[in-house]
């Protein structure tokens, strides 16, 4: 260990504080020999795991050391059809039927069993994904049972959220969600389904299968009737069948812009009810008289929450002149406090990047917006010699054409531009194909209004960022796709009100 | 000798004003006997196109418009309606309603556009909401309208039709660039000479006259229009818009009712057109355990 220095002198500032070299840190793994994973996986159809039909299983590994954790099964066009069929029956024989209040008591249900079992959950989240256990344990799980605890009220409620209106079920939900909130996403996209009366046929991402498996083993245990509830681990051609098979009534799809487009291709003349949850470039934008230290907080939780693997990042900073070399200071000395590493260590901050495919796309950006003329800095800290990381880093001096600032990077790279009147940050901010969120940082109150009000985005945080709630709604304008989940809005997504 | 009468010109209604189609090309529009009525303006991608800039440069003015005053331009639409509404049947005659079918029609048509004027206001309140999240935060969601919206108009209706799919629109703040009925052209336009003396700014409405066959596919991948709305009954047609939205993700709604029916009105189509924000803002928690009184 080293010996304490919490400051020392700076040529402009007199006393800097210097944590990370005052403070070390002994390792806090979170222990993992209460997890119970299997060795191999089927797919979950008609209430238990089932062998492929083509015999084939695919490798999830660890990405934070690169060790394997399980096999997996390889789901195919045939896999996705008994499911689809296994969900047609149980729709027609059992679910539709059912009493709403009756279904509503299963969710319920299955937000008990995920409390109870809420920390081998957030291990395994950790494990297989990659991200810190602090965020697993405090921010996806929990979130994960409310967000059944609060879907499961409203199955026998539903004819108040449409006046005039009587909602009636769609059928069978074919639900596609990504790695990066991988137990999460299968919660946002099951438990309104579910209460809504559809059932579902669910394929997870194929580098992070095992949390969607340990949520049908409890889906098993809680009694639901079998079928109501299927899921299909697989690659892209798994959720290419699911799509377009003709016995699904809605399609709902959280994931890249590019393979939206594609599912709104396929889905076109089809009938089929689509919601599509897709990418984002956040502007999160701090004005003069803003409190400096919780933007920075707010920065820091806006970029780098989740390795910067979420779809509604502060991508892009704006920062209003006058506060900006302040700002820049505050910003790399808390960058410098952030531990990368070990998912599992309750110390960690930022986790593995999710898989090697995503590491190398991050920093072939790196790459690109260094060339076109950004100027890149990284905090100095340590990573793993084994596993994928990436250091916090931001680019500053960024201009609206690089691309750093067009396109979504997916990973912890913030791109940082300044502005000097507000009429010039609305401009910027709306300026992208995208509208997903966005984050106001002022102490004015009519100013965060007037910014809030002109954000074209979803979800709009001001003073704050990367909240989430089971009761409010989220997603996205333009290319972010349509559609809500959560709160009163997010039925819609899985009734017919007509 | 009678008084040779005077035949009106129909031209688009684009940006507030009425220009002919900038490819000079026509259709003509005869009654039953193959008389011709009027030379009807044959729209091209580029009159669609300047349709558009139109909307979009109309669309942060509309959509800043306080609800009172969007719901008062709206009536004044009515109103407007009312003093043409002898216009409006003779040219539902001429393209071969009855008497009595033209009238109930222009009433009905007058009437709904009463009816989404006073939504103007309400529909913001029915549909939003504030969230009661864990966290010490303050939430709540509104309708935001979605931005410019083509609008295929119902091709079996000249009037009723137009004015049911328009008026939802526009109550909501957004800005449309509408196809009229290819083959029930006329009160399109007359209902944009309505429009344009009802004080609703130049470029909210747009009008086009023509064939689906040729402006659809622009209104579909323009990617300068925020969502398609699409009122005829062509599956064909429908699955090449659907594919054509896809390039900017743009939402797509078939609206198919029974127009002349008097019930084919309701808020939910004003909520097609809006996007739900959410906003949220930290609560001082200090303070926290209340006020006893």
């Amino acid at each position: 260990m080293r010996q304490i220095t919490m400051s020392t002198k700076t040529k402009n500032s007199g006393v800097k504080l210097e944590f990370n070299k005052g403070w070390g840190y002994q390792p806090a793994p979170e222990s993992t020999d209460h997890i119970r994973l299997e060795k191999k996986y089927g797919h979950f159809i008609n209430g238990e795991f089932v062998a492929p039909s083509s015999g084939k299983y695919f490798t999830t590994y660890s990405p934070s050391n690169e060790q394997v954790l399980a096999e997996v099964a390889k789901g195919d066009a045939k896999d996705i059809d008994k499911a689809v069929k296994a969900a047609r029956a149980a729709y027609n024989k059992v679910w539709k039927k059912m009493a709403p209040s009756e279904r509503g008591k299963y969710l319920f249900r299955i937000a008990r069993m995920i409390q109870e079992r809420a920390r081998e959950l957030a291990v395994i989240e950790s494990m297989d994904g990659g991200k810190p256990i602090r965020e697993s344990r405090d921010v996806d799980v929990p979130l994960v049972a409310a967000h059944f605890f609060y879907y499961a009220g409203w199955a026998d409620k539903l004819e108040y959220a449409y006046p005039n209106r009587k909602p009636e079920s769609l059928g069978v939900a074919g639900q596609i969600i990504p790695w990066n909130f991988p137990l999460l996403m299968a919660a946002w996209k099951i438990a309104p389904a579910l209460a809504c009366g559809n059932t579902v046929v669910l394929k997870p991402a194929e580098t992070t299968p095992l949390t969607a498996l340990k949520l049908a083993e409890i889906i098993r245990d809680s009694g639901l009737p079998p079928g109501v509830v299927n899921i299909v681990n697989g690659y892209g051609d798994a959720g290419a069948a699911l799509v377009n098979h003709p016995d699904v009534d809605k399609i709902a799809f959280t994931g890249s812009t590019n393979i939206g487009k594609y599912i709104q291709k396929a889905t076109a003349g089809t009938g089929k009810k689509l919601t599509l949850e897709l990418g984002g470039k956040a502007a999160n934008i701090v004005f003069d008289d803003a409190p400096l230290d919780q933007a920075v907080e707010g920065i820091i939780n806006g970029i780098f929450f989740n390795q910067g693997h979420v779809c509604c990042a502060g991508s892009r900073l704006f920062v209003q002149e006058g506060v900006a070399e302040k700002l820049i200071r505050k910003l790399k000395d808390r960058m410098e406090t952030l531990i990368v590493g070990d998912p599992l260590d309750k110390n960690t901050d930022i986790g593995a990047i999710n898989s090697k495919e995503q590491l190398d796309k991050i920093n072939s950006y790196l790459k690109i917006g260094s060339e076109e003329g950004a100027e890149m800095w990284q905090s100095s800290c340590a990573v793993p010699s084994k596993g994928y990381f990436c250091r916090p880093t931001i680019f500053l001096h960024a201009s609206q054409s690089h691309r750093i600032v067009q396109e979504e990077i997916f990973g912890p790279v913030l791109a940082i531009q300044t502005f000097r009147t507000i009429e010039e940050v609305i401009e910027k901010a709306n300026n992208t194909p995208y509208g997903l969120s966005a984050g106001v940082w002022t102490d004015k109150g009519s100013r965060i209004f007037n910014l809030t009000s002109k954000m074209r985005a979803g979800v709009v945080w001001a003073n704050t960022y990367n909240k989430f709630d089971p009761t409010s709604p989220f997603g996205g304008y333009k290319e972010s796709g349509f559609g809500r989940e959560g709160g009163i809005h997010g039925l819609s997504a899985y009734l017919k009100i007509s | 000798m009678s008084r040779i009468e005077i035949l009106k010109t129909y031209k688009l209604y684009i940006g507030g004003q009425f220009p002919r189609t900038e490819s000079g090309r026509y259709y003509p529009l005869t009654d039953k006997k193959k008389n011709v009525i009027a030379n009807i303006c044959l729209s091209s991608r580029k009159d669609f196109r300047n349709a558009v800039v139109a909307a979009r440069g109309a669309f942060s003015g509309w959509s800043g418009r306080n609800a009172y005053n969007r719901s008062q331009i709206l009536y004044r639409i009515a109103e407007m309606m009312e003093t043409r509404s002898s216009q409006f049947v003779e040219e539902l005659m001429v393209q071969g309603a009855t008497k009595a079918n033209a009238e109930k029609e222009v009433k009905l048509a007058t009437d709904r556009m009463v009816y989404y004027a006073g939504w103007c206001d309400k529909y913001s309140a029915v549909y939003s909401s504030v969230n009661p999240v864990q966290s010490s935060h303050f939430n709540f969601s509104v309708p935001e309208a979605t931005g410019v919206v083509a609008v295929v108009a119902p091709q079996d209706s000249s009037l009723v039709g137009l004015v049911s799919v328009v008026a939802p629109v526009i109550a909501g703040g957004n800005t449309c660039v509408v196809l009229a009925a290819t083959k029930f052209p006329l009160c399109s336009i007359t209902f944009g000479e309505v429009l344009a003396t009802s004080d609703l700014p130049g470029g909210v409405v747009n009008i086009l006259t023509g064939t689906t066959k040729e402006v659809l596919s622009h209104m579909a991948t323009h990617m300068d229009v925020n969502a398609l709305v699409y009122c005829a009954n062509d599956k064909s047609e429908i699955k090449s818009a659907q594919e054509g939205c896809v390039d900017n993700v743009k939402r797509f709604f078939h609206w198919n009712k029974n127009w002349n029916n008097a019930a084919s009105q309701d808020p939910y189509m004003i909520i097609d057109l809006q996007e739900t924000k959410t906003t949220w803002h930290p609560i001082e928690n200090i303070g926290i355990g209340g006020t006893k009184y």
